[in-house]
């Protein structure tokens, strides 16, 4: 255990290989567009920006929290029953967020409605916890977290800029068009659920025709 | 009666699990590249949704709702453990999984085969999780709980089967390469949640004042398709 300790004081905080565990799923490993993780809410949720980006901080904070917790664990659980703790720890990471957005945003709690108990089983976070938790020192866990909550995060933010701009004409509730002097009327195709399905499908074309990268 | 045959086809069609929710995406995605295991995880996530919803419905019930606990004594009318809602119905739905798992493999080895490998999937399948945690907001009963569980599981089964038919059929057709596999099984999804967006027109037949189906009027306002994913709202 002692070399251990070592070994990470050798290693600087933000190695190449770290800003890697950052950096990746942003772009090249981006959870959404090349693991296809966490699809239901990354489309149920991005009507409009605001809930959007309460979503992306609640999967922020439960991912970075749950990613560290296991990975601090990761050598006392049995590995048969992995799966229950892990949702059990997650259960209340989100049990905590749901409270807290009650208490101080209590009507985007309500307009999120289930998605912010879906967390739970949000792949993303399962996902990171088994593959990467289980397996590293909490401190990699931690950069990984970030990482892929905030690859996460900009899709969807990235998605409900397009579905509120268009299909409401405002951003934030901001009548952007409106301010401009321009008449819009608000195009419901955007506001439907299948318009995310296709901004996210055109997303993901561009983002692999740039990188270059081809499923089979 | 007719209350519980309009929640089923309301469940199978209109509030699609897929198409109107978006829920169990990932495994939708996942297990759609081929028409039999799409057809055996379907089969699978019908299985337990219709048993694992009225056993939350139940546990929220019998024990989470505020004063659910006066069944045991009426002292306890002021308890309110609604917080600790998402980590029973999780453990729930885990451990009936797992006990269901290990029951198929006993008694009934080829089931096991076909449906078996699915089965830890599911607990992770937002769908079944989703389900339960609509149940506090929608004031079913019993019976009214295993129906509408029954037909989400039907409109998951329907939702998969068609997409790995279609997913088939793609294979012999040129995709740009960028689009290919994910890129283009998303749009696909999405048109066929425009398919399924006509039966929002549908008046079901029975009556119920509370939550019929809206009519979709025009297609230009945003605030009618508020009844797309009727609990997130659209700030106008």
């Amino acid at each position: 255990m002692s070399d251990k300790i070592e070994k990470k004081a050798a290693e600087p905080l933000l190695s190449k290989k770290r800003k890697e565990l950052l950096s990746n799923p942003m772009d090249s490993d981006n959870p959404i567009t090349i693991q296809v993780l966490g699809i239901c809410s990354a489309l149920a949720v991005t009507i409009a920006l605001e809930g959007t980006v309460i979503m992306a901080l609640a999967v922020f904070f439960v991912l970075v929290l749950a990613n560290v917790i296991i990975s601090a664990l990761r050598n006392t659980i049995p590995n048969r029953i992995r799966i229950i703790v892990q949702l059990v720890v997650v259960a209340s990471l989100v049990a905590v967020v749901d409270q807290v957005l009650r208490a101080y945003a209590y009507e985007q709690s309500k307009a999120l409605s289930v998605f912010v108990g879906l967390i739970i089983t949000n792949c993303i976070v399962m996902g990171r916890l088994e593959a990467f938790a289980l397996g590293n020192k909490p401190w990699d866990s931690f950069l990984d977290g970030v990482g892929n909550s905030v690859g996460y995060g900009w899709i969807i933010i990235a998605i409900a800029f397009v579905r509120e701009l268009f299909g409401a004409g405002k951003l934030f509730g901001f009548p952007v068009f409106e301010s401009l002097g321009l008449d819009y009327i608000g195009n419901g195709f955007f506001a439907t659920p299948a318009a995310a399905c296709i901004i996210l499908g055109v997303i993901i074309w561009i983002l692999r025709a740039r990188s270059g990268y081809v499923e089979d | 009666m007719e209350n519980l045959l309009n929640i089923f086809v309301k469940s199978i069609f209109i509030d699609n699990m897929i198409f109107a929710y978006f829920l169990g995406m990932c495994s939708y995605l996942a297990v759609s590249k081929k028409y039999k295991t799409a057809a055996g995880l379907g089969a699978a996530v019908i299985f337990v949704l219709a048993i694992t919803v009225p056993l939350n419905w139940l546990a929220y019930n019998m024990l989470l709702k505020e004063g659910a606990l006066t069944w045991i004594s009426p002292e306890l009318a002021n308890i309110d453990l609604e917080v600790l809602k998402f980590i029973v119905f999780i453990a729930i739905v885990a451990a009936f999984v797992q006990l269901i798992e290990m029951v198929i493999e006993k008694f009934s080895p080829s089931l096991y085969n076909s449906l078996g490998i699915f089965l830890p999937l599911i607990a992770v399948n937002c769908s079944i999780l989703g389900a339960a945690l609509f149940l506090p907001t929608r004031e079913y009963d019993l019976a009214e709980a295993t129906v509408f569980g029954l037909g989400s599981g039907i409109g998951w089964f329907l939702a998969v089967v068609s997409l790995a038919a279609i997913r088939e059929k793609m294979a012999y057709s040129d995709v740009p390469k960028p689009l290919r596999g994910l890129g283009i099984t998303f749009i696909v999804v999405g048109l066929m949640a425009f398919g399924f967006m006509s039966f929002q027109g549908f008046k079901l037949p029975f009556n119920r004042t509370d939550d019929q189906p809206k009519e979709v009027s025009s297609i230009e306002s945003p605030k009618d398709n508020q009844v797309v994913v009727e609990t997130i709202k659209i700030e106008q």
